[in-house]
């Protein structure tokens, strides 16, 4: 789409979704928010670049392919439910870290968070997969596409 | 079993004290599992000299099996616990009958693990035929030693499926494909039957363990349910033991490599149905109608077998004809369970799996040494093959029940079964005598015909196997010749033992190689007479035989096998298209259809009330309800398909604001969320579809999926009203709300929820997240691709 409002917008917009992505990721456990919802603003920020500058860009934003993007939160997902096996605890079992930053402030290291960030990684690659092959203009020649 | 049993006597306890908690006889099935798993390996380090290394396997099981004869009778019970918790325990027995068996499956796999080496030294797939080689032998030694119905039928599945890969293991060939097809589906229709029969024996019985069944006596014959048991179990056994009309898949499992067909379609696998209809024996026989059926179904395929032998021209199928006829005796002679039959059918496997594994493992090297294996076309092999031509004479005198041979044994016993049946079935003597005599010749066909006479030109560049491809037909041949001067060897522990575990009695063998010249003895001579009379003449005119009677028999079982895939194929396609005509629209109505019938009718059912108290609402719910049920109305009647999906998706943001409105945030953000993606998704999906106006009124019955609509709205209204009149149950979300700060560390329940406490379900919805992706992606490529 040749729209240049729409791709000034994107420019600004495009990175804030993504770190807003990562900050509903971030505070998920305690707040709305979580792996889920954040996949789902990031996917909204990769689709818009999509449209505004085409699926090449976003691509390159995404830096892996999206289905082994996917497949590397599907891996994530599962490493974060092996680690409660090591301490011979159920697997799944959540395992909290908590670093003293110093100054009272803690930072909660967990698995959940891994396993969110799974989660996360999963939403963006299965559905950044989905919408970025819908978005190769049909009538162009795919021929780099399987 | 000391040293063996290394686990203690404590467990031993609560199994009812006859079952020891020793990990021998699992070892014996599970060796070979672990051996598979490491051929690919091992050929790929050692080549085809792997296979002396494998074989170390199935000789080590021999010999502790050797070693454990005189525990044969009671027998050895032996139980694993594997899954506590549901009561479900690796159970395995080891007496008379199994043993037999067991030695079988471990002696001649042995022997043919080393001749597979030379068989197909330089293949590059040898690794592959190893591991499946290995794991039906394991599998095979699973079914034999199981003293669990549940476990038997795992590992006689195994079988037919190791059955398929070595069948089909030339996978090139489509002939092969065909017969590994067809042998899995014919034994794994069989299977099914199978499986119902023993679910039901078992239910009858009130046991998992096969030894508490047959142990018990022939009570089942009482249930009224014993007929369809048995039919159910025979259709099981018939299928896998190639029984008429069952056997067309046989002589088609030729396609395998040679040294499958040694073992698997001759000494073993097929001979599974003959071990479990003996192993059953003591619960489901002694009926009239086991007798029937075994009786009339076994002399019918012994005779037919054998015939069919005479009119090949093929080696390897003139020795899959007498297979089908030996397994034909086998299940004969187990018809009338008595003793003498039981002993009869004993002395014939043994003999059998000698004579047979040896004789295939010669036409192997005919074929693989003369390059073919058509009768037609050999002659002379004598002199540059003398190993392979002893050994193969060798066997035919057993074959044929010449004195000095095993044969001679085993005719003996099955005489002595005959006239224990005479009485009433006189017609059988008849049918088992001309099988006798015509087996006779094909023993000679096979012994004579490519051996003897003018060399031919195949003979003329063949040359002697090497030793690894002696080895099992010179050993096996041997063992049938010692075993026929010295009867006494196995007669007591192998013969007398299995025939003891069938019966469920003690069993004794008395074997007197020669009695005296009374009628038997004249009638004996008279077959042998005819027999070679019979020979002379299939040496003048067996070409002619073929010519008449080929073009009838072409339309066998083999042929309603191919009419019956027809028939499936085209039922399949029939029925695809009823159900899956591929119109979203279509599926969508169904589903949404059949939900609001279900509902509709458990509601009518039952007592229901419905909750219709009414606090007036807020003005903002009013609102979202407005602007939500306006944009439903506009989906329902737009006339464009853009239209359509932006008011879908206004109805969709609906929904998120009555979310947020009652407290949901978490899923008020990911309905947005999905909504807008959805609509992207959408338009996307719309920019490629040819018409952007919907089809019109006439090919879509709108009125009908106007009331399927309406319906469901209205059903799943009722629905939740009666929900809602149920007092609201606290207890599942007070226990989250007070165990997730201290169990979780987490505030935020929804998320503490996904990613703690129910994580394994959010994982499950990752995967299927991913497979999705995988799918639209796929079809998105299919859709490119067809359109270039």
């Amino acid at each position: 789409m040749n729209s240049l409002i729409l791709r000034a917008a994107t420019r600004v917009l495009a990175p804030m979704m993504l770190m807003l992505s990562l900050f509903l990721l971030w505070r998920g456990h305690n707040l709305p928010g979580g792996g889920f919802i954040g996949g789902l603003v990031a996917t909204s920020a990769i689709a818009l670049q999509g449209i505004a500058f085409g699926p090449e860009v976003a691509r390159r934003t995404l830096v892996l392919p999206p289905a082994v993007l996917a497949g590397v939160g599907l891996v994530v997902a599962v490493i974060a439910t092996l680690p409660a096996g090591l301490v011979e605890l159920p697997f799944f079992t959540g395992l909290w870290l908590k670093l003293d930053l110093g100054d009272g402030a803690i930072l909660p290291l967990s698995t959940p968070l891994l396993f969110d960030i799974g989660v996360f990684l999963v939403v963006i690659g299965g559905v950044c997969a989905i919408l970025l092959a819908l978005e190769e203009d049909p009538e162009t020649d795919q021929a780099g596409e399987p | 079993m000391p040293g063996l049993s290394g686990e203690g006597h404590a467990a031993d306890e609560g199994l009812e004290g006859r079952f020891r908690s020793g990990r021998a006889v699992l070892t014996v099935v599970l060796a070979p599992f672990v051996a598979a798993g490491a051929a690919p390996l091992l050929v790929r380090l050692l080549g085809h000299r792997a296979s002396f290394v494998l074989a170390l396997v199935p000789a080590a099981s021999f010999l502790w099996l050797v070693a454990r004869t005189d525990e044969a009778t009671p027998g050895i019970l032996e139980s694993t616990p594997w899954v506590p918790g549901l009561d479900v325990a690796l159970d395995f027995s080891l007496d008379g009958l199994s043993l037999i068996f067991s030695l079988l499956i471990s002696g001649i796999g042995t022997l043919i693990v080393v001749y597979a080496g030379g068989y197909l030294k330089g293949h590059p797939m040898l690794g592959r035929f190893f591991l499946f080689l290995m794991m039906f032998m394991g599998a095979m030694q699973g079914v034999v030693l199981a003293d669990n119905v549940v476990s038997l039928f795992v590992f006689w599945e195994l079988t037919s499926l190791a059955s398929y890969l070595l069948v089909g293991f030339e996978s090139s060939k489509p002939a092969a494909r065909r017969a590994a097809l067809q042998a899995l589906l014919i034994t794994g229709t069989g299977g099914l039957a199978l499986l119902a029969g023993l679910l039901m024996l078992a239910n009858a019985g009130g046991s998992w363990r096969i030894s508490d069944l047959t142990g018990a006596g022939s009570w089942i014959q009482d249930d009224p349910l014993y007929l369809p048991i048995l039919i159910l179990v025979v259709l099981g056994c018939f299928t896998k033991s190639a029984q008429w009309p069952f056997h067309s898949w046989l002589p088609g499992a030729m396609q395998a490599p040679t040294p499958v067909s040694a073992y698997l379609h001759s000494a073993t696998m097929v001979k599974a149905g003959v071990y479990l209809l003996a192993r059953l024996d003591p619960a489901l026989g002694g009926s009239p109608e086991w007798l029937w059926i075994l009786t009339g179904i076994g002399g019918l395929t012994m005779l037919m077998g054998v015939v069919f032998a005479l009119l090949e021209t093929d080696l390897k199928l003139v020795l899959a004809w007498t297979t089908v006829s030996a397994l034909g005796t086998l299940v004969f002679l187990l018809g009338p369970t008595h003793e003498p039959g039981a002993k009869a059918a004993m002395a014939f496997l043994l003999v059998h799996a000698l004579y047979k594994g040896a004789l295939f493992m010669a036409a192997g090297n005919v074929d693989h040494e003369a390059g073919t294996r058509d009768l037609t076309k050999l002659g002379g092999l004598m002199r540059v093959m003398p190993v392979t031509f002893a050994t193969a004479a060798l066997a035919c005198v057993s074959m044929a029940g010449l004195p000095l041979g095993l044969g001679w044994v085993a005719k003996e016993l099955i005489g002595a079964a005959k006239i224990a049946l005479e009485d009433e079935f006189g017609i059988t003597v008849i049918a088992a005598t001309l099988t006798n005599l015509m087996l006779f010749c094909v023993a000679a066909i096979v012994a004579i015909v490519p051996f003897t006479g003018k060399p031919t030109e195949p003979a003329e560049h063949a040359h002697e196997a090497p030793w690894s491809m002696l080895a099992g037909p010179v050993v096996l041949s041997s063992l049938g010749l010692v075993f026929g001067m010295a009867p006494n060897l196995v007669a007591d522990s192998l013969i007398a033992a299995a025939t003891t575990a069938v019966m469920g009695r003690k069993a004794t063998l008395d074997i007197v190689l020669f009695k005296a010249v009374d009628w038997k003895f004249l009638l004996t001579l008279a077959t042998f007479a005819a027999g070679a009379v019979l020979f002379a003449f299939w040496r003048r005119s067996a070409a002619r035989w073929r010519a008449a009677l080929n073009p009838t028999l072409d339309r066998g079982p083999d042929r309603g096998y191919d009419h019956a895939m027809a028939g499936l194929a085209a039922l399949a396609t029939w029925q695809t298209r009823i159900w899956q005509p591929g119109l979203l629209h279509r599926y969508m109505a169904a589903s949404f259809a059949v939900v609001t019938l279900a509902v509709a009718a458990s509601l009518a059912r039952g007592d229901v009330r419905f909750n219709l108290s009414f606090d007036g609402g807020r003005l903002i719910e009013w609102a979202v309800f407005a602007v939500t049920a306006a944009a439903g109305l506009v989906a329902a009647f737009a006339t464009t398909r853009l239209l359509a999906v932006t008011a879908l998706g206004m109805l969709g943001l609906g929904v998120a604001m009555i979310f947020m409105l009652f407290g949901a945030p978490d899923l008020a953000i990911t309905q947005f969320m999905v909504e807008t993606l959805v609509v992207v998704i959408l338009a996307l999906v719309l920019i490629r579809l040819p018409g952007f106006r919907l089809s019109s009124r006439s090919d879509r019955p709108r009125w009908l999926y106007g009331s399927i609509s309406v319906g469901t709205g209205a059903i799943v209204t009722l629905l939740l009203l009666g929900v809602l009149a149920e007092p609201f149950d606290p207890r599942l979300s007070e226990w989250f709300g007070a165990t997730a700060v201290p169990d979780a560390f987490g505030h935020n329940i929804v998320n503490v929820i996904l990613v703690d406490f129910r994580a394994l379900d959010t994982l499950g919805e990752i995967i299927v997240v991913f497979a999705a992706a995988l799918s639209a992606l796929a079809a998105i490529g299919i859709g490119a691709r067809a359109r270039r």
